[in-house]
């Protein structure tokens, strides 16, 4: 097969999944939907792995494979074409989103076992990842948009999966709406940049055609500020919606409302990272906005560092995970701010491995204790073994500590944020800083949950079990690839190839580092000693000393208090945003609805039309001879009108 | 031979009396019989126009409409009937059920 016809079967597989699970899934069966979503997933991923192989066969210089399906919208000069285009960045996603994705899949099924509605989760499940590969491999802005919100309506399913729980089911709706603000953004982009092009002459929104226009619209302007800059500045807004950076954060720890492998596909895996993937896929765009790369580096520290402050006092074990990935998402904007793509991408694909990982573990968890708040277990390592283990995996990982994935790619970005052109030493501190929280709020949860002694009851401890083999090997292979997957980016200080670099280099721009070998293990070293530090800190106030965070309504000191209540972010969105728009809705509905449209509408239409049909029934009085004579009358009226002004028909 | 313009006088006269039957009388029966009248002047006037113009489509007309009179006679006599034993009456003033 080509790789043509087997990039056009990478988006196949999962579409033909979800729709065979979504109509006859009620036929088949919640068995077969588990094992057939899982199929669809595989032969996706054995098609990604051939696709890549007949690409990584081309030349570098033109390294591109591309699927024309059909024509999508063809209105005169806007010319959108329904195409794929495989290159060695879109290949490193897809081979993350099937290959993470069909892991996470065999890993429901045994999360799924109870649970009802497992053809719709499928369904569902199915659904999102084709939207996923639409987003990574559309070769123009309007496909991906297409992937775009494929993957949002998919998350506000999942998130709001067990919908009959009020709570959930508002957690998906805020997911949803917040991520409609970046969207918009996202979509004036769009516009701009469609606008600004076609003037000059090319109205095409292919990122190939894009790209090789750059030049033509680097000067246009719109009162006063360069369109480049403006374009850039709304698709980063559109990006901090879908990957949860300041200031649209917010939905995202709320999101965790939905399943746990939901959690770890969507919501740390995959969706969240396509505001990165943006990024580095418009950089010919961002490359011509300095002011906007600054930005995109500054939200990214800030975002990290803030959601790292917030993760060391949260105490439900899937919050913690899901702002540490809100902060690990901000180290990958820092990378692709200060230009390095290849690291934020690095970190991109090392964070679905342990990141997917830690989730997936802490789906293990709760599978078999039942609660989510880690103030209520201790001492699961010797109940739960394999998840014990490969936590540790994940949690050495993501701690920055060598010599698993996170390190090498967070070691990078710290390098370049420091060293790189566009680097700074500020930029850089934050990092550091949020890289030795990082280590404290992972060790605090891994000692909370395994270490130490238990309190739970000795009843409820008792029925504490390990998983089944469908959960503990996905866990397995994951923390195989967390453990090695630093492999394919050595620093350059080891004068080892960096293997994702050479393969991604003929997309991004060429990125220089003054810097030499001492500063980045010099760098490197202080990391290190970062992440033991936090590590052995958390390990001796939550394992030694046996400390416990104190219940929700229980006394903390001010600091500790402020970050255990998010900094109350959400209440002031609620006070500035959602408060004044119930208030509008309101007064509409008292309003402008009971008072002005229904009145109108409920009270003096049917008035009118009662009053008309008054009129009209008097004439129906079934008195066949009026009839009659309203007939006689009319055929003597036609018959006199004829004679008077002869026949006059207006026949064409 | 008497000139067409007689026996369309005839026609129309004949016409007049069968719409003011249909009009003005209450019972069914007589209705029906008036309306016979109503179809029998027109075909006198189609004959009177066929002579008139040396042509034979007025008579195949006039065929026509009495095998047509015929049908309506009888589905006209059945409603009668059926009316009859809906309501004991074929005062036509009396059947407005379908008054608006």
């Amino acid at each position: 097969m080509t790789g043509e016809t087997l990039l056009a079967l990478v988006v196949g597989f999962p579409l033909l999944g979800a729709v065979f699970n979504g109509f006859f899934g009620r036929f088949h069966g919640r068995r077969l939907a588990g094992y057939l979503a899982c199929g669809a997933m595989a032969m996706a991923f054995l098609s990604a792995l051939g696709a890549v192989k007949d690409l990584a066969g081309l030349d570098p210089q033109v390294r591109t494979i591309h699927k024309h399906l059909y024509t999508w919208i063809d209105a005169s000069t806007f010319k959108v074409d329904m195409a794929l285009t495989l290159d060695p960045l879109s290949a490193v996603m897809i081979l993350v989103v099937t290959g993470v994705g069909f892991l996470i899949h065999v890993y429901s099924i045994g999360y799924m076992a109870h649970d009802d509605g497992r053809v719709r989760y499928f369904t569902y499940l199915n659904l999102f990842v084709f939207f996923m590969l639409m987003l990574v491999l559309g070769s123009s802005l309007p496909v991906m948009f297409l992937g775009w919100e494929g993957v949002g309506l998919c998350s506000y399913l999942l998130i709001g999966f067990w919908f009959d729980d009020i709570a959930k089911a508002v957690a998906g709706k805020k997911a949803f709406l917040v991520n409609r603000i970046g969207d918009m953004f996202f979509v004036l982009g769009m516009f701009l940049l469609f606008w600004t092009y076609h003037a000059v002459g090319s109205g095409s929104l292919a990122f190939a055609d894009m790209q090789a226009n750059a030049e033509l619209i680097q000067a246009a302007k719109i009162g006063g500020v360069a369109v480049t800059s403006l374009a850039a500045f709304c698709l980063f807004l559109g990006a901090t919606g879908k990957s949860a950076q300041i200031p649209l954060f917010v939905w995202l720890p709320d999101a965790m409302a939905g399943p746990t492998p939901v959690s770890a596909l969507i919501h740390a895996a995959t969706m969240v990272t396509a505001g990165v993937y943006m990024v580095a896929r418009m950089n010919f765009l961002f490359e011509m906005s300095p002011g906007v790369m600054s930005l995109v580096a500054w939200v990214g520290a800030l975002t990290a560092l803030f959601a790292a402050t917030i993760g060391m006092a949260a105490t439900d074990i899937k919050k913690v995970l899901a702002y540490s990935t809100i902060s690990q998402l901000g180290y990958m904007f820092v990378a692709v701010g200060v230009g390095s793509y290849v690291a934020g991408i690095f970190h991109l694909v090392t964070h679905a491995f342990f990141k997917g990982l830690l989730f997936l573990g802490a789906g293990s968890v709760i599978h078999g204790v039942t609660t989510q708040d880690i103030r209520q277990m201790g001492g699961v390592r010797h109940k739960m073994p394999w998840t014990f283990w490969t936590f540790l995996v994940g949690t050495w990982a993501i701690a920055g500590l060598p010599p698993f994935a996170g390190f090498f790619s967070k070691d990078e970005i710290l390098f370049h944020a420091y060293a790189g052109p566009h680097g700074s030493v500020p930029l850089w501190f934050i990092g550091y800083l949020t890289g030795a929280m990082t280590a404290f709020y992972m060790f605090r949860l891994f000692a909370l949950v395994f270490l130490g002694k238990t309190r739970m009851s000795k009843k409820e401890y008792g029925k504490v079990h390990e998983s089944p083999a469908t959960m503990t090997v996905p866990l397995a292979i994951l923390a195989g690839l967390s453990a090695i997957g630093g492999l394919m980016g050595l620093p350059h200080a080891f004068h080892m190839p960096h293997l994702l670099g050479d393969w991604l280099a003929p997309v991004f721009p060429e990125f220089h580092v003054a810097a030499g070998a001492g500063t980045e293990l010099g760098l490197m070293a202080a990391s290190v000693a970062a992440a033991i530090a936090g590590s052995l800190l958390a390990l001796y106030f939550y394992f030694k000393k046996g400390y416990v965070p104190v219940p929700d309504n229980g006394k903390a000191s001010l600091p500790a208090s402020v970050a255990r209540d998010k900094f109350y972010i959400d209440e002031v969105y609620d006070g500035l945003v959602v408060m004044p728009m119930k208030a509008i809705a309101r007064f509409l509905s008292a309003t402008v609805d009971a008072a002005g449209v229904d009145r109108v509408a409920s009270g003096w239409l049917p008035g009118l039309a009662g009053w008309i049909s008054k009129g009209v029934t008097a004439l129906q009085n079934g008195n066949t001879q009026r009839y009659a004579m309203a007939l006689f009358a009319g055929a003597v009226a036609l018959i006199v009108y004829v004679s008077l002004f002869g026949v006059r028909v207006p026949l064409a | 031979m008497p000139a067409p313009l007689e026996y369309l006088a005839v026609s129309c006269i004949l016409f007049g009396i069968g719409i003011a039957g249909v009009l003005t009388r209450r019972n069914l029966l007589v209705i029906l019989m008036s309306i016979e009248l109503m179809l029998n002047s027109a075909n006198l006037a189609f004959l009177t126009f066929s002579r008139l113009h040396g042509q034979l489509h007025g008579q195949v007309i006039a065929i026509f409409v009495m095998t047509v009179a015929a049908a309506e006679a009888a589905i006209g006599l059945a409603i009668v009937v059926a009316l009859f034993r809906q309501t004991g009456s074929v005062r036509i003033d009396e059947a407005t059920r379908l008054r608006g």
